[in-house]
């Protein structure tokens, strides 16, 4: 009678799991790939274009830069859309990206408390840092080796602050993404530097609003590469670099740039052709 | 300041009920794909974890080996293995840089199953464990008059304490349902694919949404209650029919 129950329920068990891997026989790539690109919503209004063209269905795994770029080396992703020149390259000459591709741009802000008690706002990303730290005013850090988050840390730089002297409980390393980074701004008032496009689709803001914004060192490329197949052979190449082509083409740019959240665009297309 | 504050917690709350009654009222297409992928990927782990957790849990209770405490501890102490570590071993299993790399198996519901396999087995193998010891102490002069053998007396035990033991199972579903970190890390959330409730709850606070994400935490505990309310009428009328 036992081995009857179990025979049924180990029966039960494998259906259910046919049943769900039968999901899995589309065709498909994974794209590793940022919070901003999909948190602010883009791929939602990007990818359905892609897929009614090509039969593709684009899979997209939202990361911080760092962790997507990982997920690519291990293998586990066809294409990564990311926004880290640097790290973008770093990973195509260490050949596990065939070829790094710009596609669009967007910028970064200083989003902080409305009073702005430190006087940061204004044009210039590197003055508005100085003063925060001259008034040791509460900052937010993704601290997650993001884009956005080795971005930061170039600014600090450049600004002539030495973070590891200068860090102290105003400056709060939170190790997340941008959206749960805002929520602890918002929460705690304090400043932080964002993506203006998941700011412009974030919900919670409290007393928060843009401080710094239009300085043109605020800019952050986006970059598409395939992931080397000759490092990963299952990857699907063929696929993959049809998406690429797509993102890039002319049709795609406009996709992009059609994108608006209260009319305002998020994403600046800018791709090479 | 403080006093002003539970009148928005209310307000929010108020809004959040709204919009749950809402989504269910407008039966989202979206949403129901969600809550059916939550269920289906989490009873076919509960299912798996009692097939490999209630035997292991018996044999523990009547077995004589050994090594035997050794291993009751282990079990009621992997009960609280925290579900990030399980979704990363499983990750790093399931990678394609991982020894089941091949079979390319990472950020899809299989995974998920598998994942919440493992962090259910132990608790449904532990509490079975406390059941059938229970039981072993009532009947063991009596199944060993009719010279039943160890296994062969946890065999009757576990169908003989099968109204209890759905205490166990319940246990392992609400823990596989409620749990976000190792869905989140292999199946990484793909809209349509691996999303479940607990990572949209996850994802749309990440976006400050969070009347929309407690929204989805009320609709997510409304769906497992649900369930338990089914189990607990289906083994009231199965005690009786069959008890």
């Amino acid at each position: 009678m036992i081995t009857r129950r179990l025979f049924c329920s180990a029966l039960a068990a494998c259906g259910l799991l046919a049943a769900t891997a039968s999901l899995a026989q589309e065709r498909f790539i994974t794209v590793s790939s940022t919070t901003s690109t999909e948190q602010s919503g883009l791929f939602g209004h990007l990818l359905p274009v892609f897929e009614k063209s090509s039969g593709i269905k684009v899979r997209v795994v939202a990361l911080g830069t760092g962790q997507a770029l990982d997920m690519a080396r291990r293998g586990d992703a066809d294409v990564v859309f990311v926004h880290d020149k640097a790290a973008e390259e770093k990973f195509v000459a260490e050949g596990f990206g065939v070829k790094r591709q710009e596609v669009m741009y967007n910028d970064f802000i200083v989003i902080g408390p409305k009073a702005d008690p430190a006087k940061a706002a204004g044009k210039d990303i590197l003055e508005g840092l100085r003063r925060i730290e001259a008034a040791k005013a509460p900052f937010v850090s993704r601290g997650d080796k993001s884009g956005t988050h080795a971005a930061e840390l170039r600014y600090w730089k450049a600004a002539g602050v030495d973070l590891d002297k200068a860090k102290g409980p105003w400056y709060r390393d939170t190790g997340s993404g941008m959206g749960p980074a805002l929520n602890t701004a918002a929460s705690m008032n304090a400043y932080i530097l964002a993506d203006r496009g998941t700011w412009l689709s974030f919900k919670n803001r409290g007393d928060l609003g843009i401080i710094v914004e239009g300085d043109t060192k605020l800019f952050n490329q986006y970059g598409v590469i395939l992931v080397n197949p000759a490092k990963h052979p299952h990857v699907k190449q063929a696929d993959g670099q049809k998406f690429i082509d797509w993102v890039v083409s002319a049709e795609g740019q406009k996709a992009i740039a059609d994108y608006k959240i209260g009319g305002e665009q998020l994403f600046f297309p800018n791709a090479r052709r | 300041m403080s006093m002003h504050k539970p009148n928005i917690l209310m307000t929010e709350f108020k809004d959040s009920f709204l919009t749950a009654w809402q989504l269910l009222a407008a039966s989202d297409a979206r949403l129901s794909g969600i809550v059916l992928l939550s269920l289906r990927v989490s009873l076919a782990a509960t299912v798996i974890a009692c097939v490999a957790g209630m035997p292991i849990g018996a044999l523990l209770a009547v077995g004589r080996f050994p090594g035997r405490r050794v291993l009751i501890v282990l079990f009621n102490g992997l009960m609280g293995l925290p579900p990030v570590v399980v979704g990363l071993l499983v990750y790093l299993l399931l990678s394609r840089a991982g020894p089941l790399g091949g079979y390319g198996l990472l950020f899809s519901p299989t995974a998920m199953v598998i994942a919440q396999a493992v962090l259910v087995t132990p608790i449904v193998a532990a509490l079975t464990r406390q059941v059938i010891a229970d039981e072993w102490s009532e009947y063991r002069e009596q199944l060993r008059s009719l010279g039943a053998s160890r296994t062969r007396a946890a065999a009757t035990l576990l169908w003989d304490g099968r109204f209890s033991l759905s205490t166990a199972a319940l246990a392992g579903f609400g823990r596989a349902i409620a749990e976000v970190g190792a869905v989140m890390i292999v199946g990484g959330n793909i809209d349509g694919v691996t999303r479940v409730m607990t990572t949209t709850i996850a994802l749309e606070t990440s976006k400050g949404d969070l009347p929309l994400a407690l929204a989805l935490g009320f609709i997510l505990i409304v769906v497992v209650l649900a369930i338990n309310a089914v189990a607990y009428a289906v083994r009231g009328w199965a005690e009786r029919r069959w008890g």
